[in-house]
Order: C-alpha cells, then sequence, then structure tokens
C-alpha cells in the first residue's frame, strides 16, 4: 500500500472515530509501534508488522549492527562452524520499511508513551514490543560477575563469548578436564547445556582424546534427557561425565583466580570452565516494569501485551509463556501472533486466537539430531500444549533417523534465520 | 462493510484497506508458526520440502497422513497432531497462496 497522503490521514481518523477506533493508535496519524531488540523476536515482530498493515511505522531499536545468533553455536564451539555463519544484518529488515535505530534503550515512560534511548533521543508509541532476550543475573552464583566470565565464560549470548570458549578448548592441552555448569529451571535453551556438552565431548574425542568433561547440574532432569543420554553412552562414553542435582551436581560458587567450581560435595579444579549462571529478562524489561518478582515478564497470552502495564508486549525469553520453551523458534512464532494481534489492537479489531508451535533441534554430533516440538494455545489464560500433541523424538529411532534430523536442523537454522533477517 | 454510508475520500480509504486484507501475507493464525520450517518465500536452502505453492488439496492429504499416524515423519506426525481438520483446511489454503 501506498504511503497515505495527509487528506487521506485526515480521512483515516475520520474513520476512526466513526467506527469507535482507539484515539491514541491514530491521532498522530499512522499508528506507531517501537520494537526493543533486534533479535528472534523483535526482529521477526518489526518485519510481521509491516507485513501485517505497511500504513503501521514501525521502529526497531537495537544495541549491535550485527547480530550473532546462539542456535548452532555451540557447533562453533565445537570447532565444527565458523562464528561468521551466526552473524546478520539489518539491511534488508529495514529494506521492508521499518525503521532501525541502532541504539539502547534505556527509559520507557509507559504513561507518556515515550522510549528513551541512550543517544538522548526518544521516540513515541501507540504501542510497545519487547523482546530484549536475557540478562545474566551476576553473583547470583557466588563469584561468578563479569570479570569472572572473561576467564569463565557463559557462553549463553553468542558472539565474543563463544569465540572466547572456543580459543580456550583449543589452548587446552589433551588430558585437562573441562567443566561445565548448568542452572536451575528456567534459563534460555533448556536442551542448549546438553546440546553443548555433546559436541565439546565430540571435540574432546576427536581432537584430545585423553580429556574429559564433566557437566555438573543444578537439576535431576532435563529436557530431551533420555535421548541425550543415550547419544552420550553411544558416542562419548569416555568423555562426558554427566553429575545430577542429586549427586552433588550443584554448584554453589565458583573462584575464577583458581578454576574451581565448588559443589555441596567438594570442589572441581578446571583446565576450561563454562559457567551457564541464572538468568533473568532483559534488563529494560524492569525498567518498564513488566518483569514481575520472578525477573521475568507476565503476558496474555493472546496478544502478549504484559499482565502489568498496558500497552506493552513481551515476546520471547523474557516472557512467562506457560508452556512454551525460552527457545528462537518460541520467539519467532510468539513474535507472529503477537503482530498480527498488535496490527489487529492498532485497528481497533479483535485478536484472533492463537496457535504456536515450539520445535528446538539439538545436535549431539555432526550427524545426530534429536528434537522436541510442541503445538501450543492458551487454556484459561496459559499457553498450553495440545493434548496427544508434540514430544520428544522416538527413543528407538535408527541412526538414519537421527542423520536426517541432523539435516534437518540446518534447514530450519537457515529458514528462520531468512525469515527473520533475510 | 459500512463504507457506502461514508463520504467518498473515507470509502476511497476503507476499500484500499479491504484490497491491502485481501492480499495480505499474513498467515492464519496455526500456520505462522510452519513458516519457522516450511518458507512462505522461495531461496532457502533446506532439506525440509517447500510446500508453499502446493495444492491444498495435497497439503490436506499429507497432513491427515501425519495425523493419523498413516505417514511417520521425522517430525510432522508430532506436529499434525495438535491440529484440528479445519484448522489444517485453511493452513492448506493459505499455503496454497504463496509463491
Ligand atoms: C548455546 C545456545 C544454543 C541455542 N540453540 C537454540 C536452538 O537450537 N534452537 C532454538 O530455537 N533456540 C536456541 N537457543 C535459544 C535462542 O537463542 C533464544 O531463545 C532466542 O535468541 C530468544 O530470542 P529473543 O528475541 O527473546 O532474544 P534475543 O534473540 O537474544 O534478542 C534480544 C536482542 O535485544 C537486544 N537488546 C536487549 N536489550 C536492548 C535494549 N535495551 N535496547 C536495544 N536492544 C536491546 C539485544 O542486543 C539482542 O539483539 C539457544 C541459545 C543458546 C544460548
Ligand atoms: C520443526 C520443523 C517443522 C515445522 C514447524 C513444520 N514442519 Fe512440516 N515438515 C517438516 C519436515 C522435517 C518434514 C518432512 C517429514 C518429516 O520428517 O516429518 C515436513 C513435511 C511436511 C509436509 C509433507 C511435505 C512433503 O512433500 O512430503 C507437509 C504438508 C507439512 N510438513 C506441512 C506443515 C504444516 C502445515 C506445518 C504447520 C502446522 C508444518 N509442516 C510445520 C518440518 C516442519
Amino acid at each position: 500500500m501506498k504511503a497515505l497522503s495527509r487528506r487521506e490521514f485526515l480521512a483515516s481518523t475520520t474513520v476512526a472515530a466513526a467506527v469507535g477506533l482507539s484515539a491514541p493508535a491514530l491521532a498522530q496519524g499512522a499508528p506507531r509501534v517501537v520494537v526493543v531488540g533486534g533479535g528472534f523476536g523483535g526482529a521477526s515482530a518489526a518485519r510481521a508488522l509491516k507485513q501485517a498493515d505497511p500504513r503501521i511505522a514501525v521502529t526497531l531499536v537495537e544495541t549491535s549492527r550485527t547480530f550473532t545468533a546462539c542456535p548452532f553455536s555451540n557447533l562453533v564451539i565445537g570447532g565444527l562452524r565458523e562464528l561468521s555463519a551466526q552473524q546478520f544484518g539489518y539491511d534488508r529488515v529495514a529494506a521492508g520499511g521499518v525503521e532501525v535505530v541502532f541504539a539502547t534503550a534505556t527509559g520507557v515512560d509507559a504513561r507518556a508513551r515515550r522510549v528513551t534511548l541512550d543517544s538522548g533521543a526518544g521516540l513515541d508509541f501507540d504501542r510497545l514490543v519487547l523482546s530484549p532476550g536475557i540478562d545474566i543475573r551476576w553473583n547470583a552464583l557466588p563469584g561468578y560477575d563479569e570479570a569472572a566470565a572473561e576467564k569463565m565464560p557463559h557462553a549463553w549470548r553468542a558472539g565474543p563469548q563463544t569465540a572466547l570458549l572456543r580459543r580456550q578448548l583449543e589452548a587446552m592441552e589433551d588430558g585437562g578436564v573441562v567443566v561445565m555448569a548448568a542452572p536451575a529451571n528456567p534459563f534460555r535453551c533448556p536442551p542448549g547445556p546438553y546440546e553443548r556438552a555433546s559436541l565439546i565431548a565430540h571435540y574432546l574425542k576427536t581432537k584430545k582424546p585423553k580429556s574429559k568433561l564433566i557437566l555438573l547440574d543444578a537439576k535431576d532432569q532435563f529436557s530431551k534427557q533420555r535421548l541425550f543420554q543415550n547419544a552420550w553412552k553411544e558416542l562419548y562414553p569416555d568423555h562426558l561425565e554427566w553429575v545430577s542435582l542429586s549427586n552433588g551436581g550443584k554448584v554453589t560458587g565458583v573462584d575464577a583466580s583458581t578454576m574451581t567450581l565448588s559443589t555441596d560435595f567438594g570442589s572441581h579444579k578446571a583446565a576450561v570452565a563454562n559457567v551457564i549462571p541464572p538468568q533473568k529478562a532483559g534488563r529494560i524489561a524492569e525498567v518498564a516494569g513488566v518483569a514481575d518478582q520472578t525477573g521475568w515478564c507476565p503476558i496474555d497470552p493472546v496478544t502478549f501485551e504484559s499482565k502489568l502495564v498496558p500497552n506493552i508486549h513481551v515476546l520471547g525469553d523474557a516472557t512467562i509463556a506457560g508452556g512454551m520453551p525460552k527457545s528462537a523458534f518460541t520467539a519467532n512464532a510468539q513474535a507472529k501472533i503477537c503482530a498480527a494481534a498488535t496490527a489487529k489492537l492498532v485497528a481497533g479489531e479483535q485478536p484472533e486466537q492463537p496457535k504456536l508451535i515450539n520445535t528446538c533441534y539439538s545436535v549431539a554430533a555432526p550427524d545426530y539430531g534429536i528434537t522436541v516440538a510442541g503445538v501450543y494455545q492458551p487454556v484459561n489464560g496459559v499457553l498450553t500444549e495440545v493434548q496427544g500433541s508434540g514430544g520428544v523424538s522416538p527413543i528407538d529411532a535408527p541412526r538414519s533417523a537421527r542423520a536426517e534430523e541432523a539435516l534437518y536442523a540446518a534447514g530450519w537454522f537457515n529458514t528462520i534465520t531468512g525469515e527473520v533477517f533475510g | 462493510m459500512r463504507a457506502t454510508s461514508f463520504p467518498a475520500a473515507v470509502a476511497v480509504v476503507l476499500a484500499s484497506i479491504a484490497s491491502e486484507a485481501a492480499a495480505s501475507p499474513v498467515a492464519p493464525a496455526g500456520a505462522s508458526s510452519c513458516t519457522g520450517c516450511h518458507a512462505a518465500s522461495p531461496g532457502v536452502d533446506t532439506p525440509i520440502p517447500r510446500i508453499a505453492g502446493r495444492s491444498a488439496a495435497e497439503t490436506v492429504a499429507q497432513m491427515q497422513g501425519f495425523k493419523t499416524g498413516q505417514r511417520k515423519g521425522t517430525v510432522m506426525d508430532r506436529l499434525a497432531k495438535g491440529y484440528s481438520d479445519a484448522e489444517i483446511q485453511a493452513i492448506a489454503e493459505w499455503y496454497a497462496q504463496q509463491k
């Protein structure tokens, strides 16, 4: 649709009044939606909003000019892929009519409907969409602060941390002990620590066979557990040891100067340590008042509007989304639903009842893929899995099926990053 | 549509909104998640079968095969079971219109 002329703007404002559309949305002419965070949720939402209704003025605020994707970053750590294959820019997003602003949002005035940026500029909105991903809870694990992360990387936000962990593994002498710490729920990408453990074990087995990985876990149960454990037994019997919560796996503190991780049962000295720390919604969620005391954001499952602050929608990892895990697939699926609903809301229409999918592919080795899949819909205000659907890859599937799923995993990555950035 | 009772300029706007909606690339609620794996637009390097532009009848038949368990898949059998016949029909019709 062509840009509306001033006369048409005035006319559409008249229509708005006549059919009872929300006055603020059309007061300035085109409705304005600001999206903060240009990751899987935010960039998807900005694009989908523009597609849903080209009249909406969509502004995407993102700190970095280059987005580095976490999915498949465990392959980078395992030496099987380059970090550059994880990186995407915003040229195509901008070409679709989204105004992309490279800045960090530092303030939200929900009442004045204004976002402030670190540049000092302000952006007015009719509706705001936040998809800021996660922040680390520094020091929630005693000893683990930003300085410690330079010695014991988390690599839970992809980029320099990913490269650092890979370099440390490459520099380690054969025979070294790698120690990983996995957090309690909830956290970004539930199967992620186990995929990473698999691919580090793959690296050790193929490049440093006298070395070993110990995975210390604050849980007794985890995503795709039987599938992962079967893969480990088959592929890495000598290279990967998982220590559950009940067996003393919960890390209670770290000391980066001595490369030591402590548990209630003792301590582990590491040649390389990967600490996946406790997390919370990205900081701007707290600033905007949409995070609750858990650190995450309760949302309405039809519109993804915050349950705490009206006119602010939250997506992706930052949300409390019922049964949906914190994944890139989820963030992208939620973004499309939120965009369609937001386009309806600014036009004064009723959003549709949504149905969403999540599928997390994990690779336990380059030719060994497994999935967990689910279909979700709101039930009593909570995103709930549709009965009889979803679940994990069959436990007894032949290796040929694992190989097929590994190929599909790569296809999924190309498809989703194409939809978000391509 | 109540456009007839509005002045001409308004009717033009409403008509253009309506035609925009008809050509809208927005997927029905269930379909928007499918595009995470089955791209709506061409040119993606993936072994996941392309279903955009395929006849609705064919997509419906395949989805029903997965749903009833007649056809095995790595993941589609698990996903198809989450959709009603009406949803499958609407999604198939939307994909048939994509190129
Ligand atoms: C090792 C690992 C492996 C993973 N593998 C998979 C996988 O195989 N499949 C899968 O589906 N998911 C996977 N995930 C999870 C996936 O990365 C996240 O769930 C996904 O990125 C969430 O999307 P999001 O939009 O919520 O956040 P993000 O994608 O992190 O995007 C947030 C963006 O917001 C920006 N931002 C934050 N605050 C501000 C601000 N105030 N102003 C401006 N910009 C801001 C950030 O710079 C960032 O670009 C993995 C994660 C990890 C760590
Ligand atoms: C997680 C990725 C994923 C999602 C999401 C997904 N599919 Fe599929 N689809 C596949 C894969 C992989 C196949 C190949 C069969 C298999 O292994 O399950 C497939 C096959 C199909 C086929 C058969 C195509 C052929 O030529 O054989 C149809 C039709 C289909 N999907 C429709 C859908 C619809 C409709 C949705 C949304 C409700 C959907 N798919 C969501 C991955 C996905």
